[in-house]
């Protein structure tokens, strides 16, 4: 590990040794110092290898600002090494070079590429034969890219996560601009944010946040996501203060992506802030002062500095005083050719405007030191509707107008680079090699040459076509002189050419990031543990986790038949409507009636939409002459409830609503011993005569309160008792205790579909959906349109009553013992498609295939044949009208 | 889309928090004609400008309220309960 003595300002602490791998080789570091500038330090040059060509890159900006340092830490690949601070053990490793950054196999694409690697070859070539793309399509990635993906899943998961921070100020940038606006911002009372992603930690500051080593990642709309670690912030400020700095430009001659090419500011940077020598002797070539900053202070730290090109025709001050060191400055001069093999060996330099020839002179050195002029960064200020306009005597683009709210404190609002002048475009056949327009995407300055001479002739589409400012550094270092190249060119001026669109996001960022922690809540009932004992096989229900089955769905269905069954129904929305106006409310919610139901029955109802539509449905129990207690579907509790409360909002009745569907539990004892098993556990009269058909009780049940309702949802004598969920345990297990010697058993949810298909109960949203009417769906008697008043989906339902529906939906019955599939299609004579099958089940107490389907309504009736197709295979199905079992309901009533 | 809103209840909350209801429309107080109805139940105006629509508190107090926003800006101008039935809109 070469140092150079300690520096005034450097940031490592040379008493504390940080070790960490590089491609499985040891390297040594000291705290404070970046991958970047330990691996510099222990000798590599090579730090990654180009996206196209697979040519060699080093270090260049040391400011996280370019691409050409780009490595994977721990496996996740796109780290910039320069911002990167070492950690004790941390494992990097090189991208996209096989088998290794020094011998990349990938590198004859450059050697040999030619014609084959010009922009757009591969668009034009790779189509034909189309059937062979997938295999184009691997080698392609194979050979492109920027690094790959951690094999395994587990590896490419982490854990993050969104946190909302809402501010009064948000600082973006944290150089000296920046800390000062956000004390300024702070010391008034206001609540500051500031975001840096430098790589020293920032000083604590009262009454401010600091994010470090976060990055924001774009400006949406007021939000400002910031990407720190593990978490994504997504800051929401009253005002924005851009502190984003400018970023020093490269130039465009030939070979200036060799290692060994490095901007001023990098140089200097490695050396005073990790006092690591750049090189030993230097050439540098510069278009303002910060160059010849540049060279005095390489010169201090003791680099050899070969000699200066400096691009402006006027001597400076600065450029003098260089002189006085013994520095041969060359006035007018400028970088024509970086020579070498794996790095820089010598540097051509050469007048401006002179083509070629005796005027040019070459110097030996390691280091070329480059400095173009600085370019705002603003590409976060664009995206928050700030616009920019051409500075032709600064020759890059600045701050013009500025959006409500929006500042721009320090570099970015006004670099301070005293003497800058316009860069003009490269010239043209000066030296030999590729000129790299944007070292991210390999586009040379001959490629934006030939999109133009295709006719991709303005910035937007050129960038489209070269891919050009479209790599990770997000034009930071190729748009100015991709522009400029433009320029050239179409014979346009820079500000005709213009920049392009600003986008998001401004640093490379994991897409886990952006997708956050994945949230999948699941609801479970307060019963849900008795179900795993009992062996339940648990699935996803919407969002609820409900047992299927409890290992035999037919068993557990004849079950219900012969003796009695248990299942928790506490999934079902459960509202309570209660007021003066509660009957009136419901009357104009259902096309049928309830402000006459009278006190502890229950009636069941179909929510219409004001189109007619089928929304949901369910059964109402009114409890008193004010209390309704409406139960929903399990998947509709939620939009029934926004359903309900968006007309009540509107129509303002005397009505409240109250969801009780987290609140309570629901069981369905069904069976012919259910009345026996409810019995021994109540003392509300249970008797037939007591206990009607869709009668309502509030009574005791085991000794806790609940609400019994008489219905038949699958077919046998039922009771749907609902409890405070707290009692979900309990209440269950005194059923089952009691119903033991009765041959109880729990069912699911696979059992009870098959029940409810025997009564061709629908189930909204399998046997309907956003097209279904009640006339469609074979329930015409819960429309009830002689109804005075007005009621939703009242109009649309007199519309549908008086005209035929196209297909109604029906039962079927199969005789070979196929099941088909849900969504098999009814087929026509000619084979068209006619209708579809909803449900379709073995039904165990009829010994055969049962189903609803949609089928054309002049084959709606009892006896008529259908075909179904069913993935390849065809049957006839015989439509049946009524239920399959107990059509009459004298079980259910009994 | 990004921007908040000021639950009439609840106070300042981000978008996200919410439901859309859609533009407020007008409920036929009659018997429409089927064109009406149709227009009524499938049509929006879809106004470039400011326009009052139902906003639900979903992830809050579960409050329907109604909100005036400009749909090119999302500048929400106010927001507040609905006083009284402007005749149907709700749906």
């Amino acid at each position: 590990m070469s140092r150079l003595p300690n520096q005034p300002g450097e940031l490592i602490n040379r008493g504390k040794a940080i070790r960490f791998t590089f491609d499985g080789k040891a390297v040594e570091a000291y705290e404070g110092d970046t991958v970047g500038s330990a691996l510099y330090a222990g000798g590599l040059r090579t730090f990654s290898r180009s996206f196209k060509y697979h040519r060699r890159r080093g270090l260049l900006c040391c400011a996280g600002q370019c691409p050409n340092c780009i490595v994977a830490v721990d496996g996740a690949p796109g780290v910039r090494a320069c911002i990167e601070p070492v950690r004790e053990g941390m494992r990097v490793e090189h991208l996209n070079a096989q088998p290794g950054l020094e011998l990349d196999v990938m590198r004859a694409t450059d050697i040999v590429g030619g014609p084959f690697t010009r922009p757009g070859f591969y668009y034009k070539t790779f189509i034909r034969p189309r059937k062979l793309w997938p295999l184009y399509e691997k080698v392609l990635r194979h050979a492109a890219g920027l690094g790959v993906l951690r094999k395994r899943q587990s590896e490419r998961e982490w854990r993050t996560e969104y946190r909302r921070r809402h501010a009064d100020v948000l600082v973006i940038g944290g150089g000296t601009a920046g800390i000062g606006a956000a004390k300024a911002a702070a010391a008034s009372g206001a609540d500051v944010v500031l975001v840096d992603e430098g790589p020293v930690p920032i000083e604590p500051i009262a009454g401010v946040e600091i994010l470090g080593r976060a990055s924001a990642l774009g400006y949406f709309d007021g939000i400002v996501p910031v990407w720190q670690g593990d978490t994504l912030h997504q800051v929401r400020a009253r005002n924005h203060v851009f502190a984003t700095g400018a970023i020093e430009q490269p130039l465009v001659f030939a070979g200036n992506d060799l290692p060994g090419v490095m901007l001023s500011g990098g140089a200097v940077r490695l050396a005073q802030l990790y006092a690591v020598s750049p090189g030993t002797r230097a050439v540098v070539a510069t278009t303002s002062d910060r160059g010849l900053d540049a060279a005095a202070k390489l010169l201090d730290a003791g680099v050899q500095i070969a000699a200066v090109a400096d691009l402006r025709v006027n001597r400076t001050a600065r450029a003098r005083q260089l002189a006085e060191r013994g520095i041969e400055v060359l006035i007018g001069h400028t970088i024509l050719e970086a020579r070498g093999g794996k790095t820089v060996e010598g540097a051509v330099l050469g007048p401006i405007g002179v083509e070629g020839g005796s005027v040019e002179r070459t110097f030996e050195c390691d280091l070329a030191v480059v400095s173009g002029g600085f370019a705002p960064a603003t590409s976060l200020l664009l995206q928050a509707g700030a616009r920019t306009r051409y500075d032709a005597a600064r020759g890059c683009f600045v701050l013009d107008q500025l959006p409500p709210n929006v500042t721009a404190v320090g570099d970015v609002a006004g670099v301070d680079d005293p003497g800058a002048v316009a860069v003009p475009p490269p010239v043209a056949g000066a030296g030999h090699g590729k000129c790299f327009a944007c070292l991210c995407e390999d586009v040379t300055a001959k490629d934006i040459k030939l999109s133009v001479e295709e006719g991709y002739d303005s910035i937007e589409l050129s960038k489209r076509y070269t891919t050009v400012t479209m790599g990770p550094c997000q034009g930071r270092m190729c748009q100015l002189p991709a522009i400029r190249l433009m320029a050239k060119e179409t014979g346009q001026s820079l500000e005709q050419v213009g920049t392009t669109t600003a986008r998001p996001p401004w640093v490379s960022v994991p897409m886990g990031i952006l997708a956050g922690r994945p949230f999948e809540p699941a609801k479970r009932s307060s019963i849900h543990a008795r179900h795993r004992e009992l062996g339940g096989n648990i699935k996803w229900a919407g969002d609820w986790r409900r047992p299927y089955d409890y290992g035999d769905p037919q068993a557990e269905a004849l079950a219900v038949h012969r003796a009695a069954g248990l299942i928790d129904v506490s999934t079902l929305g459960k509202l309570l409507v209660r007021g003066p106006d509660a009957g009136e409310f419901l009357d104009r919610l259902y096309p049928n009636r309830f402000s006459d139901l009278k006190p502890g029955r229950i009636r069941y109802g179909v929510i219409s939409s004001d189109a007619g539509r089928i929304v949901d449905d369910g059964t109402i129990c009114r409890i008193d002459e004010d209390t309704f207690y409406v139960t929903t579907t399990s998947s509709g509790a939620g939009a029934v409830e926004e359903w309900f409360s968006w007309w009540l909002a509107d129509w303002r009745m005397r009505v409240q609503l109250t969801d009780l569907t987290q609140g309570l539990s629901a069981v369905n004892l069904a069976g012919p011993r259910a009345r026996e098993i409810l019995g021994e556990l109540t003392d509300v009269d249970c008797s037939p005569d007591a206990f009607k058909y869709l009668d309502g009780r509030q009574a005791r049940v085991a000794g806790v309160p609940c609400l019994i309702l008489r219905i038949g949802f699958v077919g046998e004598i039922g009771y749907e008792i609902h409890f405070a969920a707290a009692y979900g345990e309990h209440v269950w297990d005194a059923l089952m205790q009691a119903g033991r010697d009765k041959g109880i058993r729990p069912f699911g949810l696979e059992p009870q579909r098959i029940l409810r298909l025997q009564k061709m109960h629908i189930l909204v949203g399998q046997d309907t959906d956003s097209e279904s009417t009640p006339f469609g769906a074979a329930m015409p008697w819960i429309v009830k349109l002689d109804k005075d008043e007005d009621f939703i989906g009242k109009w649309a339902l007199e519309h549908y009553a008086e005209e035929e529906p196209a297909t109604r939906l029906v039962g079927f019955t199969l005789p070979n013992g196929h099941v088909p599939t849900e969504g098999a299609v009814i087929m026509d004579a000619l084979g068209s498609p006619v209708g579809q099958v909803t449900s379709s089940r073995f039904s165990p107490v009829l010994d055969r295939v049962i189903g609803m389907a949609w089928v054309p309504s002049p084959l709606a009736r009892d006896g008529s044949k259908v075909t179904i197709s069913d993935e390849g295979t065809t049957m006839q199905a015989e439509v049946q009208t009524r239920p399959f079992y107990d059509p009459d309901g004298e079980v259910l009533r009994s | 889309m990004s921007f908040l809103l000021t639950c009439p209840n609840c106070g300042v909350r981000e978008v996200t928090d919410f439901g859309y209801g859609g533009e407020i429309s007008s409920r036929p107080r009659s018997r429409p004609t089927l064109r009406e109805l149709g227009e009524y139940n499938y049509f929006r105006r879809n106004r470039a400008g400011v326009q009052r629509e139902w906003w639900f508190h979903r992830s809050g107090c579960r409050a329907w309220f109604i909100a005036e926003r400009d749909t090119r800006t999302n500048e929400v101008l106010l927001t507040e309960l609905p006083a009284r039935s402007d005749g149907g809109g709700a749906g």
